[in-house]
């Protein structure tokens, strides 16, 4: 048997819509299976992942302050990504966010104002910013491959947390642990109801400006067209260095926030590992979420669900949390083979048959 | 002399797996397509490399576990990007994150457990110098045979490479399956050779730095060598320095082979005439044969 591709005249609508939901499907059957596997009653299991987690306010809850570093990094990667730019670096704008937006309530513990919060997320989208500004001058400037600049720079930003707080940000008072002092008052994000804390609202906000801006400014068309007529954005003047700079600190700008934003709430502190991989999760995401912000919301929340939903097999099943991983890999697979369908119809053919058609 | 000898042999041995992998990759992307899954594919290969000795108490079978395991995630890719033409960049992302994931699942019994070492002569494993031997073999097939020639086409032009009635699709599928074999096998080295033992993310980025050595050798095979032999010497000198205690921090020793990637992919991208040159042209295009 073959496979063969046939171009369908124009993008499916249906197939747009629908594909997300194939895929989740698809991930839902391979998991089920992966259970199965590991000798666990499939169906329980999956009851356990992705259904009580929704059953509760408590992990509801959680389920919106997971989503929040997730929706505002994938938000802005949705941006590069339509526009053909790679930034797969997020993880290491986040750290970097995080890392200057703690800069404030470490270097001056004693500032407690509104201004003191602010100034922090401040910091927290400046460094962002600045961090993704290295691959997007480097791409622009010495052609240098951003997605593997861009990841480079990860590594690069992990060690320097760890430097610091090891070293010259370590708490004195710390029993010589590798973290920072604990951030109180101000210099944590107030909440607004149960565990949901004031970010979860800036993840809200960056999702309907990208959405409007997307759809109803000259800037998301010019975003558009970069990504999918390069030679026609170019003859009518947009210039590819500037749209490469813009996704840079665009995405950068959002992760970093996203870094601050989880240390002046879930974590508090400057600790070695602040971020359980959401800068890459964040790349499902955007995709699932079909580059639009949107979507991206939703998306956000379902991998915020995989995430929680591991943690519930774990406490609940014993079986290992790292499925979490597995599932948001199979399901970015899933995701991507099922957005052949959006452009192309799939015939299967019997070998003889295939052979049997005039070569061109 | 016997220091010396020592830094040289954990120079070789820090550099085999990049180069093992960097021309599994090179093979790939001379045939057009860009599997940015090499970190996927090699900690697949470590995982199951680790794993398959750990059971039988052969390093062999071992490190036919890692090409195997290699293989079979390069065929996904290859089944995702070559058959339902998805997007190259967002697939071979796909391929680490899942490895990543699937190998810190399956590995989970290893964490702790004593390894088995890949037999050495004088310290030199038979990977070593069979790394330089298939860098040589693949240098001489891409460059002095018709298959390679072949493989060359189609990464430059896939149109003109199916009139001539090459099967495009079917030489990038035996391509991408060699990458995911040199990337598996790779892993197996870190696993077996490298450090006999299974640590989660033990291959801590360098599949991306493999892929950074493919553009840095201009996607000629003896570069390769060079290059993956200085990452090896940056590496291994961070470690070194450590050891003098200079007062130089350890994460900024630990930071230098990516800093020095990003270093070297700015150096060599910035030479725009030599990148066009040596570039194939048909890098991550996709590519669906009209009948």
């Amino acid at each position: 048997m073959r496979i063969l591709l046939e171009k369908r005249s124009e993008a499916s609508t249906l197939m747009a819509i629908s594909s997300p939901f194939i895929a989740l499907g698809l991930t839902v059957i391979l998991g089920g299976l992966i259970f199965a596997l590991r000798g666990f009653n499939p169906l329980e299991a999956l009851y356990v992942y992705f259904i009580e987690p929704l059953t509760t306010v408590w992990s509801i809850e959680q389920l919106i302050v997971k989503a929040t570093p997730l929706v505002l990094i994938g938000a802005g990667l949705s941006v590069c990504y339509l526009a053909n730019v790679w930034n797969i670096g997020a993880e290491g704008q986040l750290t970097v966010g995080a890392i200057a937006g703690s800069a404030i309530p470490i270097l001056f513990p004693a500032w407690q104002s509104p201004l003191t919060l602010m100034a922090m997320m401040l910091c927290g989208v400046l460094g962002g910013m600045a961090y993704g500004a290295i691959p997007g001058y480097l791409k622009n400037r010495f052609n240098a491959n951003e997605i593997l600049t861009s990841l480079m720079l990860v590594y690069v930003a992990q060690l320097f947390l760890d430097w610091l707080v090891r070293g010259p940000w370590r708490d004195p008072q710390g029993f010589n642990f590798p973290k920072s002092i604990t951030f109180e008052g101000w210099q944590l994000l107030p909440t607004i109801s149960g565990a949901i804390h004031l970010g979860c609202l800036f993840a809200l906000i960056a999702v309907i400006v990208l959405a409007f801006v997307m759809g109803k400014t000259l800037k998301g068309f010019e975003i558009r067209v970069a990504g999918n007529a390069p030679r026609a954005g170019r003859f009518s003047g947009f210039s590819r260095t500037r749209m490469v700079m813009f996704c840079f600190l665009l995405s950068g700008g959002l992760a970093g926030l996203a870094g601050i934003t989880e240390i002046a709430s879930t974590v508090g502190q400057l600790q070695p590992q602040i971020s359980p991989g959401y800068g890459f999760a964040a790349i499902i995401v955007a995709f699932l979420g079909r580059l639009n912000p949107i979507g991206v919301l939703f998306a956000g929340l379902l991998l915020a669900l995989s995430y929680i939903g591991g943690e519930a097999v774990q406490i609940s099943l014993g079986i290992s949390d790292k499925i979490a991983r597995v599932f948001q890999g199979i399901l970015l697979f899933s995701i991507l083979a099922c957005d052949t369908l959006i452009l192309y119809r799939i015939r299967f053919l019997p070998r003889h048959a295939a052979a049997a058609q005039p070569a061109e | 002399m016997d220091m010396f000898y020592a830094v040289a042999l954990t120079i070789m041995t820090a550099a085999t797996p990049l180069l093992l992998a960097a021309v599994g990759e090179l093979v790939v992307e001379r045939s057009g397509v860009l599997n940015l899954g090499v970190e996927g594919m090699m900690i697949m290969g470590a995982v199951c490399g680790f794993g398959a000795a750990f059971y039988t108490g052969s390093t062999g079978i071992g490190l036919i576990a890692s090409i195997a395991a290699g293989v079979s995630m390069s065929l996904l890719f290859g089944f995702l990007t070559l058959t339902l033409v998805s997007n190259q960049v967002a697939t071979g992302l796909a391929l680490t994150l899942l490895g990543l994931g699937l190998s810190g699942l399956i590995g989970e019994g290893f964490v702790g457990q004593p390894g088995v070492k890949l037999w050495s002569v004088a310290g030199i494993d038979p990977l070593i110098p069979g790394a330089i031997l298939l860098t040589a073999a693949v240098s001489y097939f891409l460059f002095r045979s018709k298959a390679g020639l072949v493989i060359r086409a189609v990464g430059d032009s896939h149109v003109s490479a199916h009139s001539l009635g090459y099967n495009v699709i079917a030489v990038r599928y035996l391509c991408v399956m060699f990458g995911g074999a040199c990337a598996g096998l790779a892993g197996g080295y870190l696993s077996l050779a490298y450090t006999p033992q299974w640590v989660e993310n033990m291959t801590a980025g360098r599949g991306w730095i493999a892929l950074a050595l493919v553009v840095f050798a201009s996607w000629l095979p003896w570069r390769a060598v060079v290059g993956a032999y200085l990452f090896g010497a940056i590496s291994i000198l961070s470690y070194t320095v450590q050891t003098f205690a200079l007062g130089i921090p350890s994460q900024f020793l630990s930071s230098l082979p990516y800093l020095v990637t990003i270093i070297a992919l700015v150096v060599i991208s910035g030479n725009r005439a030599m990148m066009r040159a040596n570039t194939p042209a048909c890098l991550g295009k996709p590519f669906v044969p009209d009948r």
